[in-house]
C-alpha cells in the first residue's frame, strides 16, 4: 500500500474538493511519479495558479506557491530560472492555463523551460460556481451558457505542439497507473512538458448536464477519442541551459 | 574611495545602480519611455552572472520577478503607464505574500496610451493605490540622474528591509536626460539584504513577524518547506479566514512600513528657512522650481522648495511643520491634481494652497512657477 501520507500536510485537510472530483486521483497519481522518481519533497517546487485544480499546492508537503489567475507558468519560469536545480511543476486548469492564462502556456512552450505544466481539464469553471471555459463542449449548459455553450473548444495538446512544446502528453483520471507514468516521464523531460488530463467535476458540471455518477462521469473519460499517451516528444536545447551558456559567453567563458 | 564622473541618462543610471545594489534578476517587457533599463540590463546582467528575461507581457515580468525573488534573488522590473496598470495585480501579491521586489515605472502621459514619448506625473495616486485592496506602499520619486542612482540602491534596500515592493517613480524627462554625474564608489553606500531565517525548519513560521514585525525568509529549495498564497493566511502561510488572523496580518503588514518611517521618509528642503512661500513639487517639476526660486530671489521674493523624495509615505510632519510659517504653498504637478490632495490633507487650513497644474504632455516652464509665486507674493 503506497504511503501518500508522507507527502501530505494533515493541517491543511480536509481539501475542498467535493466528494466524486477526478482531481484527488490525478494527486495521487502525481504524488506515485514523484515517489517513482525518488525526488526529494525539499528540491520539489509546485506552482498553482487559481482555481480548483490550483488548490493542490496547499496540500502538499514542498516548496508551494499559490499564485494568481492564469500566472502560475509566469511565475514559475521567474523561480526555475533563478534556481534551475529546483524540480519545478506546474498545477493549472482549463479555465486558468487556457483562458485567462492561454499566453503564458504559449510562451512557457516555446522557451521549452524546464517546467513540467499539469493540465487539469474538466471543462468548467468549477470554483467559482460553473461558468463556461475554454474546454466546455459546444452546446453544454453551464451558468453562463444558459442556452447551451455556443463557442467552439479547443485542443490544449495541439497548442502547446504548435509553440513548439518538446513534451506533450494526455492522460486521464480514469487510468491512473499510466498516468502516473506519464507525469514521471514529463518530470525527467529535459525542456518544456505539457501534459492534460481528462478529469471529472459531476458536481457542479456534471449535476447540470445529466452526465451520470461520478464513476460514469470517469469512465466516460476512457472512452475519450481523443489521442492519450505521449503525443510528442522531442528535444531543444533548455531555455535555463541557454541562459547559462549566455552568462558564459557574456564574462568571455564561452 | 571617490565616485566616477560619467555622462549619464536616468534610466542608464537606474539600470547600473540595480547592479551596484546587488540586483541579480530582470524581467521586463517593452515599454516607451523605459525600455532603456531593460536593454541596459539585457546587457550588463549576464557579465555579473545574472539573469535577464523579456517575458511575454507586463503581468508575465512582475510575475517571473516574484518567483525570483521567491528563489533569493534580487529582482526588478520596470515599465511605464500601460504596463504599470497590467503589473497591479502581482504587485499586490508581492505585498501580501511579502516578497522583496523593486518596480520602475517611468510616468508618461496618459490615460490609456497616451503620450508615450512625454512626460507627466498622472501615475502618483496609482503607485499608492493601484493593486486592489487596503495595503501599505513606499514610492520613491527621484528628480535628478544621481538621484535615481541613489534610489534604486534605496528602493533595494528598504524591499529587503520591509519584505515589501518598492516603486521608483519618475518621469519621462529624468528618465531620459542625461547629465553629469557621479557614480558613487561602493565604499559610499550600504547594502541591505533581507533578513534570513535562523531557526529550523520544522519550527519556521514564514509569516510570523519578528519585533520589527518583518518576517525572516527562506528561499525556496532549502529544505524549509512552506506555502506561500495570495489567499489570506496564518503565521504558517495556510488560507485562512479566521477573523483574529486576518486582520492582525492586516496590521501588521502596514505596521511594517509605518515603524520605519524615519528609515524611509525623505524630502528635501531648499531656501525654505526664511521662505513666506513655499513651493512643492516633485520629479522634474521641481527642477523647473528650483530655477524659478533662484530668479525669484533676485526680485527679492522670499520663496524656497518643499520636494518630497518618497511620496509614499507621505512626508506629513515635515510638511506640517513647513504650513505654519509660510503664508502660500504652491503645488506644481504635471497633472490635475494628485498630491495636491494629500498637502491639503496635511495643511489642514494653515496656509493658503495654490495650484499650478499642467497636463499638455510638456514639462512646467520656471517662468510659470514664477509667475504663480508673483502673483501670490
Amino acid at each position: 500500500m503506497f504511503d501518500y501520507e508522507q507527502y501530505f500536510r494533515r493541517e491543511m485537510m480536509p481539501h475542498i474538493w467535493c466528494k466524486g472530483c477526478g482531481n484527488g486521483v490525478i494527486l495521487k497519481a502525481l504524488l506515485r511519479a514523484i515517489h517513482r522518481l525518488d525526488l526529494s519533497k525539499d528540491q520539489i517546487a509546485m506552482v498553482s495558479g487559481i482555481g480548483c485544480s490550483s488548490r493542490l499546492t496547499g496540500y502538499v508537503d514542498c516548496n508551494t506557491l499559490h499564485t494568481t489567475h492564469g500566472r502560475a507558468l509566469a511565475f514559475a519560469t521567474g523561480l526555475k530560472l533563478a534556481r534551475p536545480e529546483v524540480t519545478v511543476i506546474v498545477i493549472t486548469g482549463d479555465g486558468d492555463g487556457l483562458a485567462i492564462g492561454g499566453n503564458h502556456l504559449i510562451h512557457a512552450a516555446r522557451r521549452n523551460i524546464d517546467l513540467t505544466c499539469l493540465l487539469f481539464n474538466n471543462q468548467i469553471y468549477g470554483m467559482t460556481g460553473g461558468q463556461v471555459s475554454p474546454t466546455t463542449p459546444e452546446e453544454l449548459f453551464s451558468t453562463t451558457s444558459p442556452y447551451g455553450n455556443i463557442e467552439a473548444h479547443f485542443d490544449p495538446c495541439r497548442l502547446v505542439e504548435g509553440a513548439g512544446g518538446t513534451f506533450v502528453a494526455r492522460g486521464t483520471a480514469f487510468r491512473t497507473i499510466p498516468l502516473e507514468k506519464l507525469i514521471a516521464e514529463g518530470i525527467q523531460h529535459k525542456g518544456f512538458s505539457f501534459i492534460e488530463i481528462l478529469t471529472t467535476c459531476p458536481e457542479i458540471h456534471g449535476r447540470r448536464n445529466k452526465l451520470g455518477t461520478p464513476a460514469e462521469m470517469l469512465q466516460a473519460l476512457a472512452k475519450t477519442t481523443l489521442p492519450t499517451g505521449v503525443l510528442r516528444k522531442t528535444s531543444a536545447p533548455e531555455y535555463t541551459e541557454v541562459c547559462e551558456g549566455i552568462i558564459a559567453r557574456a564574462q568571455g567563458r564561452g | 574611495m571617490q565616485g566616477t564622473v560619467r555622462l549619464m541618462q536616468g534610466n542608464q543610471a537606474c539600470a547600473h545602480a540595480a547592479i551596484a545594489a546587488g540586483c541579480t534578476f530582470f524581467a521586463g517587457y517593452p515599454i516607451t519611455p523605459s525600455s532603456e533599463i531593460a536593454e541596459e540590463l539585457a546587457r550588463l546582467l549576464p557579465r555579473m552572472g545574472g539573469k535577464f528575461i523579456q517575458m511575454e507581457d507586463e503581468i508575465a515580468a512582475m510575475a517571473a520577478c516574484i518567483g525570483a525573488s521567491i528563489g533569493g534573488h534580487k529582482v526588478l522590473t520596470a515599465t511605464s503607464g500601460p504596463g504599470f496598470s497590467l503589473k497591479q495585480e502581482n504587485l499586490g501579491f508581492a505585498v501580501y505574500t511579502e516578497i522583496p521586489c523593486v518596480v520602475v515605472n517611468v510616468m508618461r502621459g496618459g490615460p490609456s496610451t497616451g503620450l508615450p514619448t512625454s512626460p507627466a506625473q498622472g501615475d502618483v495616486m496609482q503607485a499608492r493605490w493601484g493593486t486592489h485592496g487596503d495595503h501599505p506602499m513606499v514610492v520613491l520619486a527621484p528628480a535628478s540622474v544621481r538621484e535615481i542612482y541613489d534610489l534604486t540602491i534605496q528602493a533595494f534596500n528598504l524591499s529587503e528591509l520591509c519584505r515589501t515592493p518598492v516603486i521608483l517613480l519618475y518621469d519621462e524627462v529624468i528618465g531620459h536626460m542625461r547629465e553629469k554625474t557621479e557614480v558613487p564608489d561602493p565604499s559610499q553606500f550600504k547594502i541591505i539584504d533581507r533578513k534570513q531565517s535562523t531557526s529550523s525548519p520544522d519550527a519556521y513560521l514564514p509569516y510570523k513577524g519578528d519585533e520589527d514585525d518583518v518576517p525572516a525568509f527562506v528561499r525556496f529549495g532549502e529544505g524549509y518547506r512552506y506555502h506561500i498564497t495570495g489567499l489570506a493566511h496564518d503565521e504558517r502561510g495556510f488560507p485562512t479566514q479566521n477573523p483574529r488572523v486576518v486582520e492582525a496580518k492586516q496590521r501588521r503588514l502596514h505596521r511594517k512600513v509605518e515603524q520605519r518611517r524615519e528609515e524611509i521618509v525623505a524630502h528635501e528642503a531648499f531656501l525654505l528657512d526664511d521662505a513666506e512661500i513655499a513651493i512643492f513639487a516633485y520629479g522634474v517639476t521641481a527642477r523647473s522650481a528650483r530655477a524659478a526660486i533662484r530668479t525669484a530671489r533676485k526680485e527679492g521674493i522670499r520663496v524656497g522648495l518643499f520636494r518630497p523624495i518618497s511620496l509614499w509615505p507621505f512626508p506629513d510632519l515635515e510638511l506640517e511643520k513647513l504650513a505654519g510659517q509660510v503664508k502660500a504653498i504652491v503645488v506644481a504637478e504635471m497633472n490635475l491634481g494628485q498630491l495636491i490632495y494629500e498637502v491639503d490633507r496635511v495643511v489642514h487650513g494653515q496656509t493658503r494652497i495654490v495650484a499650478y497644474q499642467k497636463a499638455s504632455g510638456e514639462p512646467v516652464h520656471p517662468e510659470e512657477i514664477l509667475t504663480a509665486v508673483r502673483e501670490h507674493r
